[in-house]
């Protein structure tokens, strides 16, 4: 199961809320606001690193450009849409909206 | 019976202040008429909906804590509730309108990689 | 791989409309087939024609009309989500249906994936 997070960890808990039900291996993909949280050195960025010692966590790279973030904490991968479809080829999706 | 899919309806806003959990609970009723695996996951506030002694009659807008009582004459009988979230809300079991099934996040998270189709509310 | 895609907000004013729409160009790059794009909650909104964006905007109901037109998707929007919010025949595009939430069931039956997009 693909899960997304589109909404910033700092105004809403889906980042939270999500990594409690997330299941070893599965990916998680942090979209539109969702990407305020990969920013290297914020309140979230230990919750990160712990997830991604189970799962692998992916940035839709745009929505970073976007926002003005280039720092993200180590172990992210950035992707693309087409890297957002590869991920929908592999798995089932589960959006935290 | 292979082509019936596990379709997961994930509720986690709280009803009224938005309409997202009713347009929600009519996409379940609808659904419900094609026979499918159907399970509704209620997380966060989501939980507020199935809240008793709701009254909207004040805020001018149509009650529908009652029609989640309802689904179970759809046959919709799978309604798994989030302990944790249940808890840190100060609600227990009996705070509810109906007969749910009270989960941990990894059983609900387990369910959740089950399914076909997972639609959020 | 056959995707549906569901879509709960309007235009402009959330991004989910423009993620949807990336997404969906980026599957059909890659040879899949995004067989429908169906509108619900506020998201019925994405298809009125008389969206009038400053020129140097995105016409998103020209975009969602333009995907459909090109690549056999469908646009479809919700008829309760769209009778609430003042959406009927008159006013939506050419290119878009209203249907109901059947249709959408059918879609997330008959597709590998339905990818979900809102706030």
């Amino acid at each position: 199961m693909l899960h997304t997070i589109n909404r910033s960890p700092f105004e809403n808990n889906a980042m939270e809320t999500c990594i409690r039900f997330l299941q070893p291996g599965d990916p998680l993909l942090f979209i539109e606001d969702g990407v305020y949280a990969v920013q290297g050195g914020n309140r979230f960025s230990d919750l990160l690193e712990s997830t991604l010692k189970t799962n692998p966590v992916y940035v839709l790279q745009p929505d970073l450009a976007a926002r003005g973030i280039s720092a993200v904490v180590e172990g992210v991968e950035r992707i693309g849409y087409d890297g957002f479809v590869d991920l929908v080829e592999d798995h089932q999706v589960n959006s935290w909206l | 019976m292979e082509d019936v899919k596990k379709i997961m309806h994930v509720m986690r806003r709280a009803p009224h202040g938005s309409i997202y959990t009713y347009e929600g609970l009519e996409m379940i009723l609808i659904m419900a008429a094609y026979e499918q695996d159907l399970s509704v996951a209620f997380i966060g506030d989501g939980i507020y909906a199935l809240k008793k002694d709701q009254d909207t009659e004040g805020i001018g807008i149509k009650g529908f804590a009652k029609t989640f009582m309802a689904l179970d004459g759809y046959d919709v009988e799978k309604l798994y509730v989030d302990e944790e979230s249940l808890e840190e809300r100060g609600l227990t079991e009996e705070d509810l309108l109906v007969d749910v099934e009270v989960l941990t996040s990894g059983e609900i998270g387990r369910l959740m990689n089950e399914q076909d189709v997972i639609v959020p509310h | 791989m056959n995707i549906g895609i569901l879509l709960k907000e309007g235009p402009y004013n959330h991004q989910a409309s423009d993620t949807a729409y990336k997404f969906a160009e980026a599957a059909i790059k890659k040879g899949h087939k995004v067989d429908a794009v169906f509108l619900y909650n506020d998201g019925v909104t994405n298809v009125t024609k008389h969206m009038d964006p400053p020129q140097d905007d995105r016409d998103i109901a020209r975009r969602w009309n333009e995907l459909g037109k090109e690549h056999g998707v469908e646009v479809l929007a919700c008829i309760a989500a769209s009778k609430r919010r003042g959406i009927n025949d008159d006013v939506i595009i050419d290119g878009a249906e209203i249907t109901g939430l059947g249709t959408l069931t059918d879609i997330a039956i008959r597709n590998d994936r339905l990818v979900t997009f809102g706030d």
